[in-house]
């Protein structure tokens, strides 16, 4: 069994500290130990050890760096495109915008989807959180928050609240309610607190327990009723900018990404960071976990794709621990941002700074199409729970939800900046 | 006067700043900052037993800052950060977290023996002077054991030999002053020498790289063939790739997909009936397939792995305080011997559940709920496919028609969209369905019963 969540946490008294805790099994050159999870953190920051030096642990780490690399190069056999060769080409691909939210005073800085399919919530600079009914355009909801640049936004998955945090260094749960005169502020409840700005949060698989990503480098995970802490994660040198969470048959991991050029994925019941993936680019801004699952009921695996400040995708397979592919192109100069899949994982949509939107082909690694709309950055891409639709979020002050268009004898036309491109589409 | 930028903001990591042209600007503020007049304001504070002189707390540093520099509160913040990232701050309380925070936290100012500019590289012989200290605070050794023995002794005498009197010296040095010291004075002195090894030396571990190493890999073909297998599977059931039958309601402003797909309707689609025969995952996410399973569980007469795994779901998802009701309620309807429900898993596994059971968290059922869900997804999850049950739902499984709009009957969709049941509403039907439920499957009193029958006749 490969699927790292399927090892059962084991629970008992850590063997540093005695207290009875969610245990980390680690190796400590090859030998396996338990402890909790702060006995860990206390052993990563020891001092020199006898027989120590910075430099002969700097040459260890080198060692096992290469070591690392080694072991991963044994079991890559193939490549994706190889893989992908037997796999049909797309076919040219017609999105069409089907809805232009417009509300938001200031940039549109998150948004997230309700499972209902039709509602979604998004946060914008101005401090305001609103709740749509995207299919017919309705505002349900509209929040102020005292604190401006509303950085993350939740829905709850009963439908039946939305968390939000930013600046303010929380992260507040408000309950929706039927009455569209009510206000939401004074049922506001306060659950996660950390020593710096939230930039990510999200609901586990009950409105119980809320996850949330910081710029003081940690992630952590809060009971929604009491607002304790249930469990901190740290190993991140640096802010962490995004965090998601795996649809796995347990539901216990989730990946982070951070300013430190990291994407780690956390076991959630420990804190333990199960792996760890590095690129030498700038900055990570969002990380996203696409699942997938062998019919051969044996097997069950994790796909992350992350992207950098870089014009460039980045595509790992977990289970194989390596990259395995890099979705860029020498016409894209300008980073991304934020970054989703289609609901089979073969598209990926990616939002990037000059205000478009692109289309991969995850197999294969083209680029299918671009999305154009959007006047200013896209700060966020994510689509529909029963992909349906995607709605993106921009520093234009706007939300778009966009789906396929079945119409066939599709040309395309569109100029810009100087290349022309046909395009023509009726419905 | 302007704000001093000394390297990018956003990132707690600790870019080198020796030799830069600002650090004596900034020395200069930080010393304005302790002038005993006109600087932040300081007190004696109580830490933990020792009172500590001159601490200052985070929202006096940044008022004082505010007032200087009279700019944003983010610069303010930013520039708060700066100074304790670089050093010339230390927090008393959250040593690894370099940050100035806006509260009642406490800092004190770094000596400046300790600032960045007073050039030295943090050499290793401070380093194993600072261990050497360690060790012999540790050990709680006396003076008469100053050059005792023992192997971490002779180790750190082997590593740095060249420089072994030096250290020596400098450590009984140190030793004496900090015996002599005061008790608050060792505290303080402690927490400068902490802070300044926590700016200048990284810790180095590579503890993460072991277990990199050690954690069980797939060959790419196989992890990446499964990955296209996949895609491939779930390609007619991408929106983006194939048409939604009826219609895609985004295209066409008509929610029939939406309603026929509900969480409990009669009688579903056939694409949905053909996604629950793609894992047992599918199945069980879907609750309107979870319920045909449960269907066939009932014929079974095996309905308890399912019942366990929901409940074992519930604990791992509520709330903190029901913990302990769930765990009870568990144990009794599944574990205990002779239980209503008991589930029959391997002995090691019943062993382990019950005993952890005595002090229940989140995660008690975790190996119990593996070993379940692992025999629903073997087994059971097989034998649904080939059963009468779920032959009979693909019979009945609807194809609904493609809708043909005119381009009229768009307009007129895109005039009348429906409203659909808000979702507040959806999940009261829910829990009442669920009260139901589980007012209709709790085991019989038969005292109860027995009595209500004497009484009647």
């Amino acid at each position: 069994m490969c699927d790292q969540t399927f090892v059962a946490a084991t629970f008992g008294p850590c063997e540093s500290c005695g207290k009875a805790s969610p245990l980390m099994n680690i190796y400590i050159k090859t030998e396996a130990i338990n402890y909790c999870s702060f006995c860990v953190e206390m052993m990563a920051c020891k001092g020199l050890q006898e027989g120590e030096t910075v430099a002969s642990l700097k040459k260890e780490s080198e060692s096992l760096k290469k070591k690392l690399d080694e072991e991963r190069g044994k079991l890559s056999d193939i490549e994706l495109n190889q893989v992908a060769e037997k796999v049909e080409v797309l076919g040219p691909l017609c999105i069409k915008t089907r809805r232009v939210l417009k509300g938001h005073g200031n940039k549109v800085l998150c948004m997230d989807w309700c499972k209902d399919k039709r509602r979604l919530v998004s946060s914008s600079q101005d401090g305001k959180v609103i709740v749509w009914d995207a299919f017919t355009l309705n505002k349900e909801h509209a929040v102020s928050l005292p604190c401006t640049w509303v950085l993350t936004c939740a829905y709850a998955p009963s439908g039946c609240a939305v968390a939000c945090g930013g600046l303010d260094n929380k992260c507040s749960v408000f309950p929706l309610s039927l009455d569209k005169n009510e206000n939401l502020s004074a049922k506001k409840k306060s659950v996660a607190m950390h020593t710096n700005y939230v930039s990510g949060c999200t609901f586990t698989s009950s409105d119980m327990q809320l996850l949330t990503s910081s710029g003081d480098g940690t992630c952590a995970l809060w009971d929604v009723e009491s607002g304790q802490l249930l469990q901190s994660f740290h190993g991140h040198t640096a802010d962490v900018l995004s965090l998601d969470l795996a649809p796995s048959e347990t539901g216990n991991t989730f990946v982070s990404g951070g300013c430190d050029k990291k994407a780690n994925v956390w076991d959630m019941r420990s804190g333990q960071n199960v792996q760890s993936f590095e690129t030498h680019e700038s900055d990570i801004n969002c990380v996203n976990l696409n699942y997938y699952c062998q019919l051969n009921p044996f097997v069950s695996g994790l796909c992350c794709c992350m992207f950098t400040g870089a014009p460039q995708c980045r595509f790992y397979d977990l289970r194989a621990d390596r990259e395995v592919a890099i979705y860029q192109k020498d016409s894209i100069i300008f980073g991304a941002s934020t970054v989703d899949f289609s609901l089979s994982g073969r598209l990926l949509f990616a939002g990037y700074n000059d205000y478009t939107i692109n289309l991969w082909d995850t197999l294969k690694g083209t680029r299918v199409s671009v999305l154009f709309g959007h006047e200013n950055r896209v700060s966020r891409v994510r689509v529909s729970p029963d992909g349906t639709a995607l709605c993106s979020a921009s520093w234009d002050n706007t939300l778009r939800v966009m789906s396929w268009s079945t119409m066939s004898n599709i040309l395309f036309y569109t100029q810009r900046k100087g290349c022309c491109i046909l395009r023509l589409f009726s419905l | 006067c302007e704000l001093i930028y000394v390297g990018d903001c956003g990132s707690a990591g600790r870019p080198s700043m020796r030799g830069s042209p600002f650090q004596f600007r900034l020395e200069a503020i930080v010393v304005e900052m302790q002038d005993s007049k006109s600087g932040v304001k300081c007190s004696e504070q109580k830490l933990n037993i020792s009172t500590i002189p001159h601490v200052i707390t985070g929202v006096d540093v940044l008022t004082w800052i505010t007032n200087k520099m009279k700019t944003t509160p983010e610069e303010v913040q930013a520039f708060g950060t700066m100074l304790v990232a670089y050093g010339y701050i230390y927090p008393l309380q959250n040593h690894k977290k370099l940050v100035m925070c806006n509260n009642t936290s406490l800092y004190r100012f770094q000596t400046p023996y300790f600032w960045p500019t007073q050039n030295w590289v943090a050499e290793d012989s401070d380093y194993g002077t600072v261990c050497q200290m360690g060790w012999w605070v540790t050990i709680r050794t006396g003076v008469g054991t100053l050059f005792g023995s023992g192997t971490h002794y002779s180790h750190l005498h082997d590593w740095m030999n060249h420089k072994w009197d030096f250290i020596v010296m400098q450590a009984t040095e140190q030793y004496k002053a900090g015996k002599e010291r005061k008790k608050p004075d060792r505290v303080v002195f402690d927490c400068q020498e902490r802070a300044y090894w926590i700016v200048n030396r990284p810790p180095v571990s590579n503890m993460f790289y072991q277990q990199a190493i050690m954690r069980s890999k797939v060959k790419s073909s196989v992890s990446l063939g499964a990955l296209a297998k996949y895609v491939t599977t779930y390609k007619n059931h991408d929106p983006f790739l194939a048409p939604c039958l009826p219609s895609n309601p985004w295209q066409t402003d008509n929610d029939t997909y939406w309603t026929c797909n509900t969480r409990r309707v009669d009688v579903p689609t056939k694409m949905r009936v053909e996604r629950w025969s793609f894992s047992l995952f599918e199945l069980l996410s879907d609750l309107r397939g979870r319920d045909d399973f449960k269907t066939f569980l009932k014929k079974e007469f095996s309905g308890e792995n399912l019942a366990f795994w929901e409940a074992a779901e519930e604990l791992k998802w509520g709330t903190g305080s029901s913990m302990t009701s769930k765990a009870e309620t568990i144990f009794k309807t599944f574990l205990a011997p002779g239980a209503p429900r008991w589930i029959n898993i391997d002995g090691r596994t019943m062993g382990l559940t019950v005993k952890g059971l005595e002090h229940p968290h989140r995660y008690v059922l975790e190996a119990a709920q593996t070993h379940v869900f692992l025999l629903m997804k073997k087994d059971t999850f097989f034998r649904y496919l080939k059963s009468p049950v779920y032959k009979d739902i693909q019979k009945k499984a609807i194809n609904p028609d493609p809708h043909n709009f005119s381009p009229a009957q768009l307009e007129q969709n895109a005039q009348s969209r429906s409203l659909g049941i808000h979702p507040i509403i959806l999940w009261q039907q829910e829990e009442e369905e669920k009260a139901k439920a589980a007012a209709a499957s709790a085991p019989v009193d038969v005292k109860a019963m027995m009595s209500k029958i004497d009484r009647n006749k």
